[in-house]
């Protein structure tokens, strides 16, 4: 569907030239939501406007549905963008239309008649949620209403690409929620592939299937959401699966018990799909002579499966605990033993 | 009773002057509109980090743009009596004064035109491109489409402007209210008649001022 081949992008500053985009290349599948996580400068905004060609790249191709987006006419470029629509952080509403006019404004440029366009202008206001407020402006609706008319405007010429620029990054947590689902139902619906960009492991984990993470303008690590959530290889990939797998005060607690307790070891249990449902804990409690205390533990849910993590400290007789961090390495699930350092 | 506080108010004269001051003032409105519009757009998307971004183009029309607006306006008058009569064959009468009332007001207007496209956010403008919205577009349905409320409040300003400049433009001769209070009122010290003069000037800045800022309020959707 999308295959971006050695992108390169350059842009000329005042102290010389900045590297956005370094030599990314990526393959994204049809029908796919596909992830692109960063801090702020990473270069996955640079990179979400090459596959619409908002950017153009320095070197290298961008392909989109078998449309050069990097190689072609302007002309051609302004029909190929009609099938990749985009929505982003800060809605960008026309704020002199309503919310149907603005739902009706990609169908003008791609000089729709009339009569179609109010019909389309109708179902998309059913599909995103927003039945009675078509005579809204912008400024009488709330931040997730907002994005719900882009989200509606994006979709008003049937596009094969969705990309979506931190489009849940200005929301609060609720409504942001509410957002993605809507985005993980027009998927499923309308087979619908899908490319964000966002700084929210959250968003990630809640409804991407795979990722890429972006750092300094190269992507650094990618694959599967919840391998990544498994087994992230990179630094940045750690702190960004912390973000939604460790609580701030997780750290806090261990490093107490830690120092509290000269006995017993402290492990992280790391579950993923079916293994998170296992009677792992009691069996480990009959086995072996110890003493189990649960420190905390939390499943998340992402497209591809649960995963989930337990922090346990073990205590006992130091030949038992072994057998039990042995055991527990056994029954597939992933084991880390926390020192204090 | 009006007999009494204008006694040589000529009526019929003053109903001619304010007729040629409507006029002018009507046709360098519109007139102004259009060039203030273009030379506007002009500037901003050739400015930088805009779609047509050109320093060359930019730089040129801005310091023409800066010229004939720092140029007193009583002045430009007289600068322009040779090409007013080559474009009009006279330099006398109401149409005698509309190009310098123009170029007058053109180049003010294009400055505020610049500052309410400007103002428009440019994720909006990047929205619309993402849609594969063609530069005409792009100029109607969102330049000016969206910044619609400041561009009828700045033509209001300017308007009222307008009138004022129509009044200078009366010395010279283009007739209208402020020749009539130059010529009947002040030089032959007849203070009514320049009382009403400026009575009525003032109205008509009060009805221009009242109808812009009707249409800026219902157009701000903001």
């Amino acid at each position: 569907m999308i295959t971006i081949s050695n992108a390169k992008k350059l842009f000329k500053t005042k102290n010389g030239s900045l590297t956005a985009v370094d030599d990314v290349s990526l393959t994204i599948k049809e029908g796919e939501i596909f992830g692109v996580i960063g801090y702020s400068g990473a270069g996955k905004s640079t990179l979400i406007r090459m596959l619409n060609g908002l950017e153009l790249p320095t070197s290298g191709t961008v392909d989109v549905n078998g449309k050069v987006i990097s190689g072609i006419s302007s002309g051609e470029l302004r029909k190929a963008r009609q099938k990749i629509s985009m929505i982003f952080q800060h809605f960008n509403l026309l704020w002199s239309r309503t919310v149907r006019e603005n739902i009706s404004f990609p169908l003008e440029i791609a000089g729709v008649r009339k009569n179609t366009r109010e019909k389309k202008v109708e179902e998309l206001i059913k599909l995103v949620g927003l039945d009675g407020r078509g005579d809204a402006y912008p400024s009488q609706l709330s931040g997730g209403q907002k994005q719900r008319v882009g989200i509606a405007r994006a979709l008003a010429n049937d596009p094969e690409v969705l990309l979506c620029d931190e489009a849940t990054s200005a929301l609060d947590p609720q409504t942001t929620d509410s957002i993605l689902e809507l985005l993980v139902d027009i998927n499923k619906r309308l087979g619908l592939t899908i490319v964000l960009i966002t700084h929210e492991m959250h968003v990630i984990r809640k409804i991407c299937h795979r990722v890429a993470v972006m750092e300094e303008g190269r992507v650094v690590e990618l694959g599967n959401v919840l391998d990544i959530f498994k087994q992230p290889k990179e630094p940045i990939t750690k702190r960004f699966v912390q973000q939604v797998t460790e609580p701030e005060e997780t750290k806090e607690t261990i490093e107490h018990l830690l120092n509290d307790y000269e006995d017993g070891l402290v492990v992280k249990l790391a579950f993923v799909g079916e293994s998170a449902e296992q009677p792992l804990i009691t069996t480990l409690i009959r086995s072996f002579n110890i003493n189990v205390n649960i420190l905390q533990g939390k499943i998340s849910h992402t497209q591809n499966g649960a995963y989930g993590t337990l922090f346990l400290h073990l205590r006992g007789d130091v030949p038992e605990v072994k057998q039990a961090v042995e055991y527990l390495e056994k029954a597939s699930v992933g084991v880390e033993v926390i020192t204090n350092d | 009773m009006i007999e009494q506080f204008f006694p040589n108010v000529n009526w019929d004269t003053m109903f001619e002057a304010t007729y040629e001051t409507v006029y002018m003032t009507a046709i360098s409105v519109a007139i102004t509109a259009v060039l203030g519009i273009l030379l506007g757009l002009l500037l901003f998307l050739t400015s930088k980090g805009n779609i047509w971004e050109n320093r060359g183009v930019y730089a040129i029309t801005s310091v023409l743009v800066n010229i004939f607006r720092s140029i007193p306006f009583i002045i430009l008058i007289v600068l322009l009596i040779p090409f007013t009569r080559f474009l009009l064959d006279t330099i006398r009468g109401a149409n005698a004064a509309l190009p310098a009332l123009i170029i007058g007001a053109a180049p003010f207007y294009a400055r505020m035109v610049e500052i309410a496209l400007r103002e428009i956010d440019k994720g909006v403008i990047e929205a619309a491109r993402s849609m594969g919205a063609s530069m005409t577009t792009i100029i109607f349905k969102v330049l000016l489409a969206e910044s619609k409320p400041a561009l009828v409040s700045g033509i209001t300003v300017t308007a009222i402007a307008l009138v004022g400049y129509t009044a200078m433009a009366g010395v010279i001769g283009a007739g209208g209210l402020g020749n009539l209070a130059f010529l009947d009122g002040f030089q032959r010290s007849r203070d009514d008649v320049t009382l009403a003069a400026t009575i009525i000037i003032l109205l008509i800045v009060f009805v221009i001022q009242f109808i812009g800022d009707f249409f800026t309020n219902r157009l701000d959707k903001r």
